[in-house]
């Protein structure tokens, strides 16, 4: 028996919809990586919360410095590392607007850790989307602050050794302990259950900043197969085993204060 | 009219401030004024020192190598600016710490015992203001009124109860000039 | 007539930049231009037009804040000394690569490096010349009063919206610390988000309705053929500022025999060399840009053509000295440099004398 296309391509048959907020555009990222999810599910807020014309985000440098072709919003492409600043920028203009960055770890927590640290210490009202995969993906695979012990990069090829090259930064943990920050949490996209709770966590996030309360940061732990030179499957098991007991998920701050563990 | 003035002395005597209200008064008097100070870590207690230019005419460079006239309050000052008095122009000093006094027979010196005046009228504050008065004394560039007028204007509102004071002090000086030298 | 005040030139740009209804100002404090930020935090304009102020963390911070609210189509300010201008030029060049309009002091002291507080023209060449990386151009006024502080602001709003390209007002210690009377401007409405949405809604990232395609900011294009016509784009911008925003000011030249070329605080030094050299029958003129990117080039080859000779003058061991000659071309005439520098501003006699030995007694 032949089926046509069009008799598969019937309403009664329809179990996912792209959100409009996302463009046509096809993403260019590897296929198994992290970022369309992240960047569909924030796009999902924006259009579920009606705020699409309220929205500004900011796309930083790294594999997501594209990111404005794929979300359908209005963004500013910012220059390495200076995407908080940028964000501070307009919010401080344009109180009125939900205004989010979108950053790796690379951009956010090495280049970009002064702009963080003080966007987040003057509890700026901004939302913060940082992914965080423990390398440098757009670069081809170099070392990252987040990179963990023994890791092997391109610029650590024989494993990040934290005697000369420094530990890997818990930078996450770091902006929960500044007063401006009011809601801190660590997430992931790997799974439909880690999927909806980064979901949640991310309306939660856009529903705090209309509230002024100081900064709402959502760190996903994602993936790089690319980089880590593994298949999709696999890196997301090393990924659990090795990335989550390092960098363990669930809310580090919660209402504006630090979750007792 | 262009009057070229150097204004020089320690930091904390209020040669800037006195500058200030000299510029202010020309501006009264619908004249184009420039006030160039000396700035840096120097004015933190050491030496400071202001270029004061008072004109009918648009005014060119605001800083000089020579000046109509210069107001010295130290010894350092004495020993950089006495050579820079143009022939014929004025010298007015404070004797108070000065050991080494000035020597040129071209130019018209005269002495304002200021330091010790202000002490007298009990107030160390107003001694840039009884200098001021002891040089409108001698040159009268600027009307007294407009002076007064400038003195209003460049204190901020929270300190015009101390305007009859510096008034005093004005006063005093246009009485105390003591000629040293002139032509 | 407006309100006359004696202010510094750091004080006149502050209060200026309140007046013409500027939204944001971002910044982060070095001597010697420090005054700015402290006169608009102590002027409290959040209250008397609601602009924002904010003091940043860093140079760097700051001109990220500056593309920021340009992004969003408001006027924005920003100003600094040297050092902190080098820190800036990446965020410059993000500004004219996504063609942003923004108005940049830079109070000049002298470099390299830390150098010194004094009052340096130094920076001509980083101004005029690129700065930040990228074929881009910095339109560049160069005030030579207190008065042209404030003037400039205004000015400089206006080319920076016209052209979307940011814009330096390039001045130095003397004339940040200097005070002179200045006539201000009455107060102008900051734009209301209406009238933003009016003049830049088609490229202002202030929220995408569903009645329009997105904007998107950025400098960004990773094929070289998009990134190329995107450059021709930015090159046809700045030969029409070539051909019509050119501004400069002649002293004297109509008799001149010699001609001293000197922007900002070394133009007004050279006024007083030009009544000095007069008064012993020298016949000089002047020639003062008054914006130093486009340069006025023009008027300076046919002003040129009638001179014995040309002395360019400026704090710096030369650096507009290449444009005043590439301007004058091939010619018989001998076209000098002087200046002091490393914060040494130098003398009308000391302009007066080179000008006798470089340009008149010597070839």
């Amino acid at each position: 028996m032949d089926i046509a296309i069009k008799d598969i391509i019937k309403k009664e048959n329809l179990v996912y919809t792209k959100t409009k907020l996302m463009t046509d555009n096809v993403l260019s990222y590897c296929p198994g990586c992290g970022h369309g999810t992240a960047h569909r599910i924030t796009m999902e807020v924006v259009d579920e919360k009606g705020i699409q014309e309220q929205t500004i985000g900011i796309a930083p440098v790294g594999c997501s410095v594209l990111a404005y072709e794929f979300m359908n919003i209005d963004m500013v492409q910012a220059a390495h590392g200076r995407a908080p600043a940028v964000a501070t920028g307009i919010k401080r203009v344009m109180p009125e607007k939900y205004v989010f960055t979108y950053q790796g770890d690379g951009d956010l927590a090495a280049i970009g850790t002064s702009e963080t640290i003080h966007a987040c210490n003057r509890g700026e009202n901004i939302t913060i989307i940082f992914i965080n995969n423990g390398i440098y993906g757009m670069t081809g695979g170099q070392m990252a602050p987040t990179t963990l012990a023994g890791m092997k990069t391109s610029t650590s090829p024989f494993g990040r050794d934290l005697h000369s090259m420094g530990n890997p930064l818990k930078i996450t943990e770091l902006v929960a302990q500044l007063p401006g920050t009011y809601y801190v949490t660590r997430q992931a996209v790997h799974t439909p259950a880690a999927v909806r709770k980064a979901k949640r966590a991310v309306r939660k996030a856009f529903e705090l900043q209309a509230e002024n309360k100081g900064v709402t940061f959502v760190e996903i732990v994602s993936n790089c197969n690319s980089g880590w030179k593994m298949p999709p499957v696999q890196a997301n098991e090393w990924m659990e085993e090795n990335m989550f007991p390092f960098y363990p998920l669930g809310d580090i701050k919660v209402d504006g204060e630090l979750v007792k563990k | 009219m262009t009057e070229e003035i150097i204004i020089a002395g320690f930091g904390g005597q209020g040669v800037l401030s006195m500058g200030k209200i000299l510029a202010y008064s020309g501006i009264m008097q619908d004249q184009e004024v420039s006030w160039m100070p000396s700035y840096g870590p120097e004015m933190r207690g050491g030496t400071a020192n202001v270029t004061v230019i008072v004109s009918d005419e648009r005014i060119s460079s605001p800083v000089l190598n020579q000046y109509d006239t210069a107001i010295i309050l130290n010894q350092q000052s004495m020993d950089k600016f006495e050579k820079t008095v143009k022939p014929g122009g004025l010298l007015l000093y404070d004797p108070n710490g000065i050991v080494h006094h000035p020597t040129r027979t071209d130019i018209n010196i005269y002495k304002i015992e200021g330091a010790r005046l202000a002490s007298e009228l009990g107030n160390a504050k107003i001694f840039n203001m009884i200098v001021l008065g002891a040089y409108l004394k001698i040159k009268p560039i600027v009307k007294y009124e407009n002076v007064v007028r400038g003195l209003k204007k460049s204190l901020p509102e929270r300190y015009h109860k101390l305007i009859p004071m510096n008034e005093a002090a004005l006063q005093k000086g246009m009485e105390n000039p003591v000629p040293v030298n002139t032509l | 007539m407006g309100e006359l005040k004696l202010m510094k030139g750091n004080e006149a740009i502050a209060e200026a930049a309140i007046r013409e209804g500027v939204d944001a100002y971002f910044g982060y404090p070095i001597t010697p231009q420090s005054e700015v930020i402290e006169y608009l935090m102590m002027e409290k304009p959040h209250e008397r037009t609601g602009m924002v102020v904010l003091q940043a963390e860093s140079e760097l911070a700051a001109i990220n804040m500056v593309y920021g609210a340009a992004s969003v189509g408001r006027k924005v300010f920003t100003s600094s000394s040297s050092p902190g201008i080098s820190l800036y030029q990446e965020g410059i060049s993000y500004i004219a690569g996504a063609e942003l309009p923004c108005v940049i002091a830079n109070v000049v002291r002298g470099g390299p490096g830390l150098g010194t507080i004094q009052p340096s023209q130094a920076d001509y060449f980083q101004t005029v010349k690129g700065g930040g990386h990228g074929d881009y151009r910095l339109f560049t006024l160069a005030p030579s009063s207190v008065q042209e502080m404030a003037d400039f602001i205004e000015l400089g709003f206006e080319i920076a919206f016209k052209y979307r390209n940011p814009v330096m007002i390039l001045s130095d210690g003397m004339i940040g610390q200097m005070m002179e009377k200045v006539e201000l401007k009455d107060q102008k409405p900051r734009w209301s988000a209406d009238e933003i949405k009016a003049m830049h809604g088609s490229w202002a990232t202030i929220g995408k309705p569903e009645s329009r395609e997105r904007n998107i900011i950025t400098s960004l294009d990773l094929d070289p053929h998009k990134q190329e016509k995107h450059n021709h784009h930015l090159q046809a911008k700045y030969r029409q500022m070539e051909k019509e925003e050119v501004r400069y000011e002649t002293f004297d030249t109509d008799d001149a025999e010699y001609l001293i070329v000197a922007y900002g605080s070394s133009a007004r030094i050279a006024q007083k060399t030009i009544m000095l050299a007069r008064e012993k029958g020298i016949k000089v003129g002047l020639l003062r840009p008054i914006t130093l990117y486009p340069f006025p080039e023009k008027p300076l080859a046919e002003l040129a053509s009638r001179m014995k000779g040309v002395l360019s003058v400026e704090m710096s061991a030369g650096q507009m000295v290449e444009d005043v000659r590439l301007a004058v071309g091939c010619s018989d005439i001998p076209v000098e440099h002087f200046g002091r520098y490393g914060g040494v501003i130098h003398s009308p006699d000391e302009v007066l004398e080179a000008l006798e030995q470089k340009i008149i007694g010597g070839k």
